[in-house]
């Protein structure tokens, strides 16, 4: 394995987000200005925004659904850093992780000691059909052209996963309840509800119109009831998917070598991985996502480590089934074992190697251009153990991830950080 | 003639006359559905045209309940889902495709490894024709 290395260190000493939502009276200036002075507040020793020297931000959708383009420098203006430089970038769900990955090479380089790096995203005003086209523009063209979706994408992998494995939609929902159990612990979350509580509403909803009160034995039951779980494209269905959100995150870099002067707890870029992808038809597998592992081979190569120091990460579940093959793609579970380690609670907030315990983008939200950076948030969260309720308690923890996803696979990043 | 440079506008030609074509390296003979213009396996640039027997198996699939307006508008809805998938070529090459002569209401009944053979699915948008790419089972 290649051993990349940066120019010279970079550290995170701020970070911040929203609550993700659906906001009616907030657009995406409103949404990142609350995600940034969070940040700032963040700061342990206290930070003046006129010492950021660039913006790098990640945004998806606002062409099409906001109809406005070129974003950086709107959001450079709004938080006072015009007239430096502002840079958006682009790669689909995972365009805040480019920011992020941008910002520390900008620092890395030694042209620049501080970058704000973070993403927006507003989505909620459009209906479901309109963000279902509007997604589906980053999927491979020829898949769009004959019918694919974004969830379609992810069913053709679930069918293709279950066939190789012997999975089953059955073994989804494990996925589903376990990331929803930890979205109540989560003050961001967009619904801060487990499954089980999502029935009782129901049941009570039945009780107080008068209607008899369906019954369910248990979550499963619940999820493969089509009344409540109706598919979306076979075998994915509404339970396996994110919802549409809104919402903004940030985070500030500096060099290593300053780091000191704004926090004692600052966490260190270790690893930093990127990769391409492309249509499932041209792809070497169809259960597993090549450029997960390209960007896993770089940051497992930069940090010098391999996927069991990896203590806990936030993974890419836009759908359930991609949970899963990112946990085997990342290393943390060989492939086709994935969906058993879910099933056996290897990946709960108290199990060995906890996924996803902000509730993941099925349960927290998945404003698609502020997820990376929001992901990052977490880890910094729970590296500085200030991760409240959900704060991981079985291990001293030093060393986390995240993998944010673009489109269908396109563009995905492994990001590796560390308390020292 | 000119010669059709290996393109997508001129694969969807193709499509219209009702011919599968994929492009071939005349340097490794990599086969690639749809065509590419460069080899990705040795970098070559010199690419032949070749037609597809237009047989195959389900590689993988999904079937569709909330799709986008053009399908919205052939009438699929979520009462009304569709199928498309990734169909394996007999020549080894893979290609996204609508598939049918199966029932998308019932996903269960529909199997990986399945048989199929390439149907052309006749449109015309905005005065234009186009053709979706469709196989069903054989």
């Amino acid at each position: 394995m290649k051993k990349r290395k940066l120019g010279r260190g970079v550290s995170v000493i701020g970070a911040g987000m929203t609550k993700f939502g659906m906001y009616k009276n907030k657009d995406s200036k409103d949404l990142f200005a609350e995600a940034f002075k969070e940040t700032i507040a963040s700061v342990d020793k206290g930070f003046n925004p006129n010492e950021i020297d660039a913006l790098y931000l990640g945004n998806f959708t606002n062409d099409f659904f906001v109809h406005q383009s070129h974003w950086a420098p709107i959001i450079s203006d709004l938080i006072g850093v015009v007239p430096k430089p502002a840079t958006r970038t682009e790669g689909a769900c995972a365009s805040s992780a480019l920011a992020f990955r941008e910002g520390v090479f900008a620092i890395a380089s030694g042209f620049y000691d501080i970058v704000l790096v973070g993403g927006v995203e507003e989505m909620s005003k459009s209906s479901t059909e309109e963000v279902a086209e509007g997604l589906a523009l980053a999927t491979v063209s020829y898949e769009g052209k004959v019918g694919f979706t974004f969830p379609g994408v992810f069913g053709v992998i679930a069918t293709s996963y279950f066939d190789k494995y012997g999975a089953s939609h059955r073994d989804l929902m494990n996925v589903t309840i376990k990331s929803h159990n930890n979205a109540p612990l989560n003050p961001k979350a967009q619904i801060p509800f487990t499954i089980r509580d999502m029935m009782n509403q129901k049941i009570k909803r039945a009780e107080a119109k008068g209607r008899p009160a369906p019954e369910w034995e248990d979550e499963i039951a619940f999820l493969s009831d089509p009344l409540v779980n109706p598919p979306v494209a076979w075998p994915m269905h509404l339970y396996d998917c994110c919802p549409i959100s809104d919402g903004a995150s940030c985070m500030i870099l500096a060099a290593e070598d300053i780091a000191h002067n704004f926090t004692d707890k600052p966490l260190n870029v270790i690893g930093i991985g990127q990769g391409s992808g492309r249509g499932l038809h041209s792809a070497p597998s169809m259960t597993s996502f090549e450029a997960t592992k390209n960007a896993a081979q770089e940051a497992y190569g930069m940090s010098g480590l391999t996927p069991a120091d990896i203590q806990f990460a936030e993974v890419h579940d836009c759908f359930s089934m991609a949970e899963i093959v990112h946990t085997e793609d990342l290393g943390f579970f060989k492939e086709g074992e994935g969906y058993k380690a879910v099933g056996d609670g290897l990946t709960r907030l108290d199990g060995p190697m906890p996924i996803n315990t902000s509730g993941g983008l099925k349960s927290k939200g998945h404003p698609v251009g502020a997820t990376g950076t929001s992901q990052l948030v977490e880890v910094w969260k729970q590296l500085r153990n200030e991760a409240g309720k959900r704060q991981i308690k079985n291990k001293d923890l030093t060393i986390g991830a995240a993998h944010n996803l673009g489109g269908t696979g396109g563009t995905c990043t492994y990001t590796i950080l560390e308390r020292r | 003639m000119e010669e059709k440079i290996f393109s997508d506008i001129e694969y969807n030609e193709y499509l219209n006359e009702e011919k599968l074509m994929g492009s071939k390296c005349k340097k490794c003979n990599a086969l690639y559905t749809p065509p590419r213009p460069i080899c990705i396996d040795c970098y070559g640039t010199d690419m032949e045209w070749v037609e597809m027997k237009g047989t195959g198996k389900l590689a993988a699939f999904t079937c569709i309940s909330i799709g986008p307006p053009f399908m919205i508008e052939e009438g699929f809805d979520r009462k009304h889902p569709y199928c498309v998938g990734v169909v394996e070529l007999d020549e080894g090459t893979r290609i996204d495709a609508r598939i049918e002569g199966i029932d998308p209401s019932k996903p269960e009944t529909i199997k990986v490894g399945m048989p199929l053979v390439v149907k052309y699915l006749h449109r015309e948008k905005k005065g234009e024709k186009l053709t979706y790419l469709a196989f069903e089972t054989s």
